[in-house]
């Protein structure tokens, strides 16, 4: 599904790399965590796979296709199988749940039918039922981040990318959260995430990819937080 | 669809002062353009008709004119008026010449002058005898002019280019001072252009970066601003056709063809076409601006 051949991203006027000669390859349908600290590379690496960048140097293969060389009109078409959540949400002010969610669909032109049939579909799949109404910025953190998940999911993506999506939220919710990442996995979607949260990673016991000045230090099946 | 029309009209509201002036600029700056067009194609006119008809003018010695190839007190003689229209009709570039007699020139004179104070101040005896020369092509005057000049018993030769040409200076040098103005307003429009897209899409930032995010096309980003501007372009663009309609009506059709009826005056066609060059222009104005501000939030 994804795959880092000798990757290294070099951004404009930096002497050293913020990510350097990374290979690794992460399967379909796998649940990956991506720990380091601030600055050890983890949203360079996060945002090579949204094609925000393009490595300075290497391979990198996202769903079948080479972003070193994906031609720049087509990477609406990549994205379209990606969803991405952030730590601080980035709900639309003023929209209520639903239409943040049915948002996501419209902008790339999917038909008012299948919206309104997928949406509610999705937003029950969160625990959101019965919420769509309700405007996002009166909800609590947990359900707002509920709700930048079913927008990031209601395209049934290939890959769902979270960057901290725990970051700002107390360790009770944050189970919830993680539960739900982990029911999304489960539908053969791959989720990589970012976190801080050894708590988190420690219960789950997934894979672990830990960077470390832009460089891959650990890659470690069924792993813990700290280095071991 | 329906979104991207929601988001230009409302694009439209939310910045209806900046909207409305980009309006005002694009229309008063295109109306000067087409102005500078159309004072443009009525010089061209007006060149074109009078320089098909000039002539040139070789006027012959009489008992009291001098220099020139005149001998002083002597008129010239009729071999050397023979000789002279001969050599002249010899000429490639010479289509045709008549011979205007200074009784025929007297009496042009006192036609012309029928009112004026200075009629009585010639007399038949002092106009000149002249050939009138019709050229084959206008444009190649100098090479007769410079022949008829050395020629025996030619008092002086005539161009009426000498008269227009300065005058047609002048007049493209109007054209082009208005032309150029309109090109420093029609910068000033795309730069208003370009600054109110700039701050519609830092309004709409938030969305522009769900939508980038999610997999939205960059048409269907860059569309509704693209709409917003080309509308606030050709309402800019109708009311340059309607000012340019109205001033040509006005000024022309009602005013000039019935008071100058010597001059060939520009018609609707010429209007037709200065103002489809405006709406091209007003729609390049819109587009190009608009692309350049919404760049750095369709490129990755």
């Amino acid at each position: 599904m994804i795959k880092f051949e000798d990757v290294t991203k070099f951004y404009p006027g930096q002497e050293t790399a913020a990510l350097r000669n990374i290979n690794l390859e992460i399967d379909k349908g796998e649940f990956v965590f991506l720990v380091g600290q601030s600055g050890s590379g983890k949203s360079t690496f996060l945002r090579l796979i949204l094609r925000e960048y393009r490595p300075t140097k290497g391979n990198l293969y996202v769903a079948g296709k080479n972003l070193a060389t994906l031609n720049q009109w087509k990477v609406p078409q990549l994205r379209r199988q990606m969803g991405m959540v952030f730590q601080d949400f980035r709900l639309l002010p003023g929209k209520t749940v639903y239409e943040n969610v049915a948002f996501a669909l419209q902008v790339i032109g999917k038909p008012n039918k299948l919206i309104r049939r997928i949406v509610p579909e999705t937003l029950e799949l969160v625990g959101l039922a019965g919420k769509g109404d309700r405007l996002g910025e009166e909800l609590s953190g947990g359900e707002q981040q509920r709700v930048a998940i079913a927008r990031a999911f209601v395209n049934r993506p290939k890959i769902l990318i979270a960057d901290e999506p725990t970051g700002n939220l107390d360790p009770e919710t944050s189970v919830g959260i993680m539960k739900l990442l982990d029911r999304i996995n489960r539908t053969e979607t791959t989720v990589i995430m970012a976190t801080h949260d050894a708590s988190i990673v420690d219960q789950m016991r997934r894979r672990v990819l830990e960077l470390r000045n832009g460089e891959l230090v650990r890659d470690q099946s069924k792993g813990i937080y700290g280095t071991a | 669809m329906r979104h991207t029309l929601r988001e230009t009209w409302s694009g439209l509201r939310r910045n209806l002062a900046m909207t409305i002036a980009v309006v005002v600029t694009v229309g008063v700056s295109l109306t000067l353009f087409g102005a500078g067009l159309l004072t443009a194609s009525e010089v061209n006119l007006v060149k074109g008709r009078w320089y098909d008809k000039i002539e040139i003018s070789v006027f012959l010695c009489t008992e009291y004119s001098s220099g020139g190839n005149c001998e002083a007190g002597k008129g010239t003689t009729e071999a050397q008026r023979a000789s002279i229209q001969q050599t002249l009709e010899a000429n490639p570039e010479v289509e045709e010449v008549f011979y205007e007699s200074k009784d025929a020139a007297f009496e042009e004179f006192q036609r012309v002058f029928a009112d004026s104070p200075i009629l009585p101040s010639r007399t038949a005896e002092q106009m000149q005898d002249s050939f009138r020369i019709k050229l084959v092509n206008p444009e190649n005057y100098q090479g007769v002019v410079s022949e008829a000049s050395g020629l025996q018993g030619v008092q002086n030769v005539q161009d009426l280019r000498g008269v227009l040409d300065p005058m047609f200076r002048g007049l493209s040098a109007v054209q082009w001072a208005t032309i150029v103005m309109s090109a420093f307003l029609l910068l000033a429009a795309a730069l208003q252009i370009s600054n109110t897209i700039r701050i519609a899409a830092f309004t709409r930032r938030r969305e522009i970066g769900i939508m980038r995010l999610v997999g939205a096309s960059n048409l269907y980003i860059v569309l509704p601003f693209l709409l917003e501007s080309l509308v606030a372009g050709l309402i800019g663009v109708l009311i340059a056709a309607l000012a340019l309609s109205v001033g040509y009506y006005f000024i022309v059709v009602q005013n000039a063809q019935t008071l100058i009826t010597a001059l060939p005056w520009i018609g609707w066609s010429d209007v037709l076409t200065a103002i489809l060059i405006v709406a091209v222009v007003g729609i390049a104005l819109a587009i190009i601006p608009t692309l350049f501000a919404t760049r750095k939030y369709v490129q990755i």
